[in-house]
């Protein structure tokens, strides 16, 4: 911190230093390269002598007040040397940089975590078997029954609520005009905000209790599909809205009804972008648990009927294994599994995404 | 087929707003009549009636009569769709399809609308198209690439490939031009006036001197203020305009002595 900046402009200073070079107006004092790693060993290293000499326990709060303390040497530094202005453009950045670490670390930290946990898990068995007749105190049994189910179940909440979603777009988009269309957007908003087990409850009470059921799959998928309705009409609605009206109005010129710009012009050009929609909104009910919890419980049998009886489900799956659900005992072997499930889960959704990328890409319009 | 268009004491509103009030223009019959005025003045309102365009933008209405060789097109019972088939329209900013190739592009028209037509009616309707806007030489050769692939001029005159390609009997131009370099810009005047001989053209510019060049007959039009409806000031020979106006509006419009 004591290096001296070079070419600093203050008059004062200038005869301090020999080699001086001619300043001009244009040339700023700036702090050299190495300024930000070397505050940032400052900042985390008062942090660390902190601990030490405070005693803290655990590595969290050193963590965040080196954090803390580098922004404010790094502001410092640059305040003295730099200037009022360099020092608000070094402030807000190094802010901006350090949030966003502070985001992606937790992120990578569970994700690793998931993924050292679950890796060993996986093994062609694995995923080819259900879990019927294992104990918790076998080895063996897999995650078939639970795959199988979650498949299904999301499955019949994307035929439900993808249609849905995307016609309720083009409506906003194409024809809503006016209170209803307003309407329907307030309702979508708040919609998107709905807890999920209140989904869950409603499809409870209206179907099962209402029609005096038991639990089965497809009440889980209505109760998903509900959920994933908003997200699919909010993304949707974007993506449309992204197509110019240039391109709209160029086929009414033409002579073309409204009904088939839509379908000719309007969908095919935001294509891509609907796709990637609609699998995010897959991606986003993927993991849903407290509606299953009601609607679909748990078994270990595998189960294709999603209209007759309990189905496994991967979250469900790893509620059970944890001896959560039916208050059984949990050993190591069916901790490691649920972390299995677990992996499997993220890595659906992981699946998801990418393939919404892959999927966006080779839709795109090309240019040539 | 080119017809005459009459629009008698027209007023245009957009929900309360009047954007063109009281205008009257006699169009004849394979020419070209240029609209000029400043910028918010409601050329493009103006040209947007004549097939009823206007429509597309929430709340737009007239009032007064807009006639196509004396049929109404503003009658009981007419439909918009029919009455775009008849008057095409090409933009300020080329607007080819992005998902379709240049082939799809020119056919659009047809594919679109689902009017069914065997592959040797669209290979002759592809070729006569860009035949008649000179882009068949640049382009036959990659007929199936995409139309976003190529220069900006050509892209316009892709669209107007488009447009004709249904064969309308009116072609409305809304500043077609604008967005080309100069000799894009006059490849589209010498189609403009190959075109004539089949269409009657409207063309809204800001391009005085290409007003001059192409058209028969020009209409001025100007606004009193801001917030105010546009007026058709004056309506006239084209030669007739640009040396003796007969309002002294134009005549400082057209000699940049204007406000």
């Amino acid at each position: 911190m004591s290096r001296p900046a070079p070419s600093a402009p203050a008059p004062a200073t200038a005869g301090n230093s020999p080699a001086k070079r001619p300043t001009s107006g244009l040339v700023g004092a700036r702090l050299p390269k190495w300024a930000p790693y070397g505050a940032a060993v400052v900042g985390w290293g008062i942090a660390v002598g902190l601990k030490l000499l405070l005693g803290w326990t655990g590595w969290y709060t050193t963590f965040f007040t080196g954090a803390v303390l580098f922004i404010a040497v790094l502001t410092a530094w640059s305040f003295s040397v730099e200037g009022r202005r360099r020092a608000k453009d070094r402030f807000a950045s190094t802010l901006i940089y350090t949030s966003f670490v502070c985001a992606i670390v937790p992120l990578v930290l569970i994700l690793g975590y998931i993924a050292v946990k679950g890796l060993p898990l996986f093994s062609p068995d694995f995923f080819l078997k259900s879990m019927i007749g294992v104990t918790s105190r076998e080895e063996g049994g897999g995650i078939y029954a639970a795959l199988v189910g979650t498949l299904i179940i999301v499955g019949i909440a994307t035929v439900i609520a993808l249609p849905i979603g995307i016609f309720t777009a083009i409506y906003l988009v194409e024809y809503g005009r006016g209170k209803f269309a307003r309407t329907v957007t307030f309702f979508v908003d708040v919609m998107t905000g709905v807890p999920s087990i209140v989904a869950g409850l409603f499809v409870y009470t209206f179907l099962l209790l209402g029609f005096g059921m038991r639990p089965f799959g497809a009440a889980g998928a209505i109760a998903l599909a509900i959920l994933m309705v908003p997200v699919s009409v909010r993304a949707s609605e974007e993506m449309l809205k992204l197509v110019p009206r240039d391109l709209r109005e160029a086929s009414y010129a033409l002579g073309v009804p409204k009904w088939r710009t839509i379908l000719k012009v309007v969908l095919p050009t935001a294509m891509s972008g609907l796709i990637t929609a609609s699998l995010l909104a897959v991606a986003r009910v993927a993991g849903e648990t407290a509606p299953l919890i009601l609607l679909v419980g748990y078994t270990s049998r595998i189960n294709y009927n999603p209209f007759d009886g309990d189905m496994a489900t991967l979250p469900m799956m790893v509620w059970d294994q944890l001896g959560k659900r039916a208050g059984t005992t949990s050993s190591d072997l069916t901790e490691a599994r649920a972390w299995g499930a677990a992996l499997t889960l993220v890595l659906l959704v992981l699946i998801l995404n990418v393939g919404a990328r892959l999927i966006a890409k080779l839709f795109q319009p090309k240019a040539r | 087929m080119a017809k005459r268009i009459d629009v008698d004491d027209v007023n245009v509103y957009y929900g309360d707003f009047m954007a063109v009030e009281g205008a009257s223009i006699n169009i004849a019959p394979l020419s070209v009549t240029a609209l000029i005025g400043p910028s918010g003045c409601g050329k493009s309102t103006f040209i947007r009636i004549l097939n009823r365009m206007h429509e597309v933008i929430p709340e737009g209405r007239v009032s007064g009569k807009v006639m196509l060789d004396g049929e109404d097109l503003y009658g009981p019972g007419v439909d918009p769709v029919n009455v775009r088939r008849t008057v095409g329209m090409v933009f300020q900013k080329a607007n080819p399809f992005p998902t379709m190739s240049i082939y799809d592009n020119v056919v659009a028209g047809y594919k679109i609308a689902g009017t069914r037509k065997n592959k040797s009616e669209t290979d002759d309707i592809v070729e006569r198209s860009l035949r008649g806007v000179n882009l068949w030489e640049e382009v036959k050769q990659r007929l199936t690439r995409p139309g976003a692939g190529l220069s900006g001029g050509q892209q316009q005159r892709l669209c107007i490939a488009r447009a004709i390609a249904v064969e309308p009997s009116v072609l409305l131009m809304d500043e077609p031009c604008s967005a080309l370099d100069p000799i894009s810009t006059l490849a589209i005047e010498d189609l403009i006036s190959e075109l004539k001989a089949t269409y009657t053209i409207v063309i809204v510019t800001h391009n005085m001197q290409q007003a001059a060049r192409v058209s028969d007959r020009t209409a001025f039009f100007n606004l009193a203020g801001v917030g105010q409806p546009g007026r058709l000031v004056e309506y006239d020979d084209t030669t007739k305009i640009f040396s003796n106006p007969n309002e002294k509006a134009t005549e400082d419009y057209i000699s940049g002595r204007f406000g």
